[in-house]
């Protein structure tokens, strides 16, 4: 398969206030066109930042990233981002939402109607295109971010811990969705969390970073099919992955 | 009830209906028994005798004599027509000026220091010299209530789009906006909650100077008025120019609500 996003020896320093922080040393990572990869790591890894500066947010201090070959210059539509603290409009419906992308489009106004009730359809919110996002739950207010992301069809969806302010219940709920929506139409997934299970039950490749400084410690490849259930979480299988991620998260050796 | 709760969906209205229907009621009941008793309260204080001290009934009598002669009307426009001249010119600089300050750091840099600097200076206190450089006309009078909005309106402006939530910047960002696109679609939206508690603070403030501003050589209006009924110990006028001011600032405060539940619906409340 083709590379779609690859981090060549990136960097980056913040400065503190008397010394330099180094969060992240010479990271490499490849993402493959239409793969799902997470990102796991102790606080502190760098995780939101790698892909802050996949996003084009935050610019590398050192190396570059790649999309499709072309180094990445500051944010555009063809990264799709969704943010844990889910960012909508307040003053904007669903529908409105999920249009605001596509309206900076050149788009017919008939093509972007379509568009955005095919991806308000995609995430199951049919019923409260017109609804203010704070009539919403937390649940539905992220489903609707996602349908906002995909609707300017994206290339690549960059997830900073999505589902972290949601609840156990509404998290798995919101998981499965996810991979239906994914399943339906494949994106090259980058999702950052700190839930080692999330992690393992998203995933084609599970990324394990380490932390002082954040760096790639060890890819994780899931050999579950797609769709996931219920009973491959539930499995040896996936128990076994889940230990060598959690292994790997939680007992790394300290940095050389 | 725990579990009402939580099958209850969002779009739903909330459990507690009937509680929240009973409530408004109630309190206007509550309102009308306090004004009436506070009415009560003066006639009492009034008929024991307090030196001068007039009761409601001789201030609606003067009420009714000052509206069928016109002169109540006449002040009132006078008033009126000072107040919104000076507000809407206050509040119309005072929001472009802030997003500028809000949205460029040099703009904020140059301009601050005088905000801060004549906010710290009563608007009244201008008074004496606006009359030296601007004369006795409408001009300073109007100038002082324009300060007075201006300054109010301008700080809540620039705090607002200083507040802006940065992740909707850059969800706004990621999107493919660009830079105006950004103010325009969600800068402004996202500080209008700020431009219109600014604006309600500067209608207070453009109100409160009102007055003083009318006792530079005015002609007309509710503070010339009740300068003018002072000289002549005419309580009962002084009382009717209060409670005009008072009926007045309240209806425009109502108004300004108004427009702000309009306009900022959208808002979570907590």
């Amino acid at each position: 398969m083709t590379t779609k996003i690859s981090f060549r020896g990136v960097s980056k320093t913040f400065a503190l206030k008397d010394t330099d922080f180094l969060a992240l040393d010479r990271v490499d990572l490849d993402i493959a066109d239409q793969e799902f990869v997470t990102v796991v790591g102790p606080s502190g890894c760098g995780k939101s930042t790698l892909m802050s500066m996949a996003a084009g947010l935050v610019e590398p201090g050192d190396g570059e990233i790649l999309l499709d070959g072309a180094p990445v210059a500051g944010p555009g539509p063809d990264r799709g981002v969704i943010f844990q603290q889910y960012a909508l409009f307040p003053w904007l419906t669903v529908r409105k939402n999920v249009e605001f992308g596509l309206d900076l489009a050149p788009i017919p106004a008939e093509e972007r109607r379509e568009r955005a009730q095919r991806a308000i359809d995609l995430v199951g919110l049919t019923d409260f295109a017109d609804a203010l996002p704070k009539t919403l739950s937390g649940g539905m207010k992220q489903r609707c971010a996602i349908a906002r992301a995909y609707a300017v069809n994206p290339k690549v969806l960059l997830m900073d811990e999505p589902f972290g302010a949601l609840d156990a219940l509404t998290r798995v709920q919101l998981q499965d969705q996810l991979l239906d929506t994914w399943s339906q139409e494949r994106r090259t997934v980058m999702f950052i969390t700190h839930d080692v299970d999330e992690a393992v039950y998203l995933a084609n490749r599970v990324v394990v970073m380490a932390a002082r400084p954040g760096r790639v410690h060890r890819g994780i490849d899931v050999d579950l099919p797609y769709p996931r259930t219920e009973e491959m979480r539930l499995s040896p299988e996936f128990a076994r992955i889940r230990n060598e991620v959690w292994h790997s998260v939680y007992h790394q050796a300290p940095a050389a | 009830m725990t579990a009402l709760s939580v099958t209850q969906r969002p779009g739903d209205p909330p459990a507690p209906r009937r509680r929240r229907a009973k409530r408004p009621a109630r309190g206007i009941v509550l309102n009308v028994v306090a004004v009436a008793a506070g009415l009560a309260a003066w006639t009492g204080l009034s008929a024991s005798g307090i030196q001068g001290l007039t009761g409601p009934v001789d201030v609606a009598v003067r009420g009714a004599e000052l509206i069928a002669d016109g002169t109540l009307t006449a002040d009132l426009l006078a008033s009126l027509r000072r107040v919104f001249t000076g507000f809407a010119l206050g509040t119309a600089l005072a929001v472009p000026v802030g997003f500028l300050m809000g949205w460029y750091a040099t703009a904020r840099a140059l301009i601050e220091p005088y905000v801060q600097f004549f906010r710290t200076i009563p608007p009244l206190a201008i008074i004496p010299l606006a009359i030296l450089l601007m004369g006795i006309g409408e001009t300073p009078k109007v100038f002082v209530i324009f300060l007075a909005a201006f300054l109010s309106s301008v700080v809540a402006t620039f705090q607002g789009v200083m507040d802006v939530d940065k992740t909707l910047i850059n969800a706004a960002r990621v999107l493919g906006a660009s830079d105006r696109v950004i103010f325009l679609k969600v800068v402004v939206p996202a500080s209008t909650p700020f431009i219109i508690v600014g604006m309600r603070v500067g209608l207070g403030a453009a109100w409160g100077t009102l007055v003083a501003a009318e006792l530079i050589a005015a002609q007309e209006g509710l503070g010339y008025r009740m300068q003018q009924a002072q000289l002549y110990y005419d309580l009962p006028t002084i009382f009717v120019g209060l409670i005009s001011i008072g009926v007045l600032g309240l209806l425009m405060d109502r108004l300004l609500q108004l427009a702000e539940r309009r306009l900022t619906g959208w808002q979570e409340r907590r």
